[in-house]
């Protein structure tokens, strides 16, 4: 192949050193990105003429995030870089590009999926209140726009990420009411082993809860979530949760952030006709690869959080070895030493990642206890108690099935925010177990498409 | 054995279901059997339009007769299908003003059917429906069409039906239906046999691969619909529209549910994969789609679609079904290959071929969909 087309979408960590690894080869790759500056949302780089230091947006991370974005720099000249551009879809070997109203099909022989993740949400009654963030719009609204999402802010949920904005906005002077966690403690002791396997995260992780508690800030573990209260006027005004004791508590908040870990964006994979298979440990079904990231399908290459949740880091190592494999697929580069100490890298990281994933389990049987009148689909309003009316009505027990009836995962989002815990849901209710109810069918566009696309008049 | 009874229906879409539920208001036991899940394929993704003007003026009898059932249906199915009956109109374009007198000459037709349907100029389209563009030259209002929700209507058909005894099995793929004696017997891929004295094969695409089991291949055309729907907006357009044009591709229709969102369909057609049990919208037809919606209704360029669509439907070459008796078979009967256009009529063909299995006969006309049509 003379010129060989590599299309990579995402300028997140995994894109950023894939691109970088095809550069040196030669090549120049396609980078379509949906965000307006690259550094994806991890990295994410603040708007022009803010001029808050690295230390000041990433703490620890500072050094890679720069990293990254001098790897970037160096490489923004030799390559095509499209920001803001949603790839809406994919076939016969061309994905399917919007900016604005400009439509484009762009011809590929690689393409490398670094389409990296969103929020794990576990659905509580009132979360649909004007108020309620996921964590990772909570830290959006922060890195970007160095904004507080409320006055007074409860974090909950469950996992790293849950600590790490509670602690940002701890630091950029917001007043932080509390942080609950709805995994016991006992869990993080007994991930001991696995979280071993990064000696400094975890250790980051740990100063991160220090610093919290030196703050002032209490942090509840192993806690219930009951309701977030609010009107549809006003928007949420508290808070109420079981402590691990059993005792209900109120607090005042006018904004909560909630969250548990991340789901890959894989919709990509999905429409590019990539095989699925479930994931017990995190009761996700995620795209196939081979340990390089190679999909089912050929040339497809899938790196970074959009392929599996095993963090920045893990990204950066994840996206070169896709481009390394694809480029040694396209008979480029042959297999090397340095592919070897990238698998092994990610290997460490998928070890860590699997003590995350017990420290802070997924609290599945919070979907299953929802009251019938929480609000389970929020795009489409529809409740708990709807989806189960549904099932007993009709007797749907798979998720595309049950979405069809019910309209759960049939709105804006597509099943983003609910699909995961309607199928917990799903499952609780029929009684079966959770792989079982099947994954929501991915379908285009990926994200709203205007119906002006395409319009040059 | 897995099963006796009197009828066994191949095909769980809507035709399918619907006709096990007025065979056994003709006291007859029913086993209705489904490759997958009732009503996934043409009858549960196509455009749900309840509209009777445009079709072929040998239908409407076919189409009055769904009509009323689609108006009943809340009460004959327990369950609410989304039927709202909020008009239907077809224009036509400035470019093809050749178009207004079929559309006269079809109204005048049609008011001999029962069907009364309402000429306007595009100005006059525009003063009442003013989200039409300036591209509409006329149009044809039909006030008791409209739509229905086709994700619900035949599994509700379906449940209706087991509520009064018939046996429903889904994810029963068949591989084989032959007459033995005076029975016919029908083997599901897993081994289970079902057994009656009549076969009604209800199976869309994969109809022909029963009837040529018994010495009737049918030309029959996998496709699948081009269907896209916005996000919700206020509720504002209570008619479904469409476009009445010789040209695939100009060919859309739209219509707005009562939650907000507009459905958009039509546009050229894409491939669908039986085997596969897959259908896929093919990208450049979402964009045909859009442009040509935008030709339709402009204003509804302000708004994104979030979800696509296809399914997997049959077409015959004359875009009519074959539905009525096997040629070749005494107690085979065919309703499939409706060719993009069965959901109006659905209910209608359920109850006709429940007549004609039942008592022998029908009045309404079926002769233009005889399976010999397509004999060598």
């Amino acid at each position: 192949m003379a010129d060989p087309r590599i299309i990579i979408v995402g300028a997140g960590p995994a894109g950023v050193r894939a691109a970088e690894a095809c550069v040196q080869a030669g090549l120049r790759p396609t980078i379509i990105d949906e965000g307006r500056r690259d550094g994806g949302q991890i990295y994410r780089r603040q708007p022009d003429h803010f001029t808050r230091p690295y230390q000041k947006l990433y703490g620890t991370e500072a050094g890679r995030a720069q990293a990254v974005h001098q790897a970037f720099d160096a490489i923004r000249d030799r390559i095509d870089y499209r920001p803001e551009t949603l790839v809406w879809n994919i076939a016969d070997g061309h994905i399917w590009t919007a900016k604005a109203t400009a439509q484009e099909a762009l011809p590929f022989d690689v393409l490398i999926l670094c389409t990296g993740a969103t929020d794990r949400l576990m659905p509580v009654k009132g979360w649909n209140f004007a108020g309620a963030y996921s964590l990772g719009g909570a830290q959006v609204a922060l890195k970007s726009q160095a904004v507080s999402i409320g006055h007074r802010v409860v974090f909950m949920g469950s996992g790293p990420l849950l600590y790490l904005v509670a602690s940002q906005y701890v630091e950029a002077g917001a007043d932080v009411a509390a942080v609950l966690d709805t995994s016991p403690f006992t869990a993080r002791v007994k991930a001991l082993p696995d979280l071993l396997a990064m000696p400094s995260v975890l250790w980051n992780g740990v100063r991160l809860t220090q610093a919290l508690k030196r703050a002032g800030v209490a942090v509840h573990h192993g806690v219930t979530p009951v309701e977030i209260v609010g009107d549809p006027h006003d928007g949420l005004g508290g808070l109420r949760f079981r402590d691990r004791g059993g005792t209900e508590r109120r607090i005042a908040c006018d904004a909560v952030a909630m969250g548990h870990h991340l789901r890959p964006e894989a919709q990509l994979a999905d429409l590019a006709r990539c095989a699925f298979a479930f994931d017990p440990l995190t009761r996700q079904w995620l795209a196939e690869r081979d340990g390089d990231g190679r999909a089912s399908v050929a040339g497809i290459y899938l790196a970074g959080d959009g392929a599996k949740i095993l963090g920045a880091r893990s990204a950066e190592a994840s996206g070169r070895l896709a481009a390394l494999a694809a480029l040694a697929d396209l008979g480029l580069t042959s297999d090397t030493g340095e592919m070897e100490r990238l698998r092994g890298d990610v290997a460490t990281y998928a070890r860590f990642a699997r003590g995350l994933a017990r420290a802070f389990p997924w609290p599945a049987q919070q979907a299953a206890a929802l009251p019938d009148e929480a609000i389970l689909c929020r795009c489409e309003g529809v409740t708990a108690g709807d989806l189960r009316a549904v099932m007993r009505e009709t007797g749907a027990q798979e998720a595309n099935r049950a979405k069809a009836f019910s309209r759960v995962g049939m709105g804006r989002c597509q099943g983003r925010y609910c699909g995961l815990a309607a199928a917990e849901l799903i499952a609780a209710e029929a009684g079966i177990p959770i792989e079982q109810v099947g994954r929501l069918r991915g379908q285009a566009p990926v994200k709203p498409l205007t119906i002006a696309i395409g319009d040059d008049a | 054995m897995s099963g006796a009874s009197d009828v066994i229906i191949v095909g769980g879409g809507l035709m399918g279901s619907s006709a096990a539920l007025f065979l056994r208001g003709h006291g007859m036991s029913v086993t209705l059997l489904e490759t997958d899940l009732i009503g996934r394929q043409a009858s549960g993704t196509n455009f749900g339009n309840v509209r009777r003007q445009g079709r072929a003026m040998h239908q409407l009898p076919l189409a009055n007769r769904a009509i009323a059932i689609w108006r009943k249906s809340r009460e004959l199915l327990g369950a609410d299908v989304e039927y709202l009956q909020s008009g239907h109109i077809r224009v036509c374009y400035r470019e093809r003003p050749e178009l207004v007198g079929a559309m006269e000459e079809y109204a005048d037709q049609a008011r001999h059917e029962g069907l009364d349907l309402e000429l306007l100029s595009g100005n006059a389209l525009r003063d009442k429906f003013p989200f039409l563009g300036a591209d509409v030259l006329a149009g044809s209002y039909s006030a008791t069409d409209g739509h229905a929700n086709p994700r619900l209507a035949a599994p509700a058909f379906a449940r209706a039906a087991q509520k009064l005894g018939a046996i429903v099995h889904e994810n029963t793929k068949i591989v084989d239906a032959q007459k033995l004696g005076e029975d016919f017997v029908v083997t599901a891929a897993d081994g289970r046999r079902f057994r009656a004295p009549i076969l009604l094969v209800t199976a869309g695409a994969w109809g022909n691969a029963l009837s040529s089991q018994f010495g009737e291949p049918v030309p029959i055309m996998p496709r699948g619909p081009n269907m896209s729907v916005t996000e919700p907006v206020p509720y504002a357009i209570l008619p479904a529209v469409g476009v009445m044009t010789p040209l695939e591709e100009e060919t859309v229709y739209f219509r707005q549910v009562a939650r907000g969102n507009i459905v958009l369909g039509g546009s050229t057609r894409g491939p669908s994969f039986p085997d596969a049990y897959r259908a896929y919208v093919l990208p450049q037809n979402t964009v045909s789609q859009l442009k040509q919606i935008r030709r339709l209704a402009p204003q509804l360029g302000k708004l994104n679609i979030i979800r696509v669509w296809s399914g997997i439907e049959g077409y015959l070459p004359d875009s009519q079904p074959v539905m009525g008796p096997s040629a070749t078979t005494s107690g085979l009967y065919y309703a499939f290959g409706f060719s993009g256009s069965g959901f109006q009529i659905g209910p209608g063909v359920g109850e006709t071929m429940a007549e004609i299995i039942a008592k022998g006969h029908t009045d309404i006309p079926i002769a233009p969909y005889s399976v010999a049509r397509f004999a060598q």
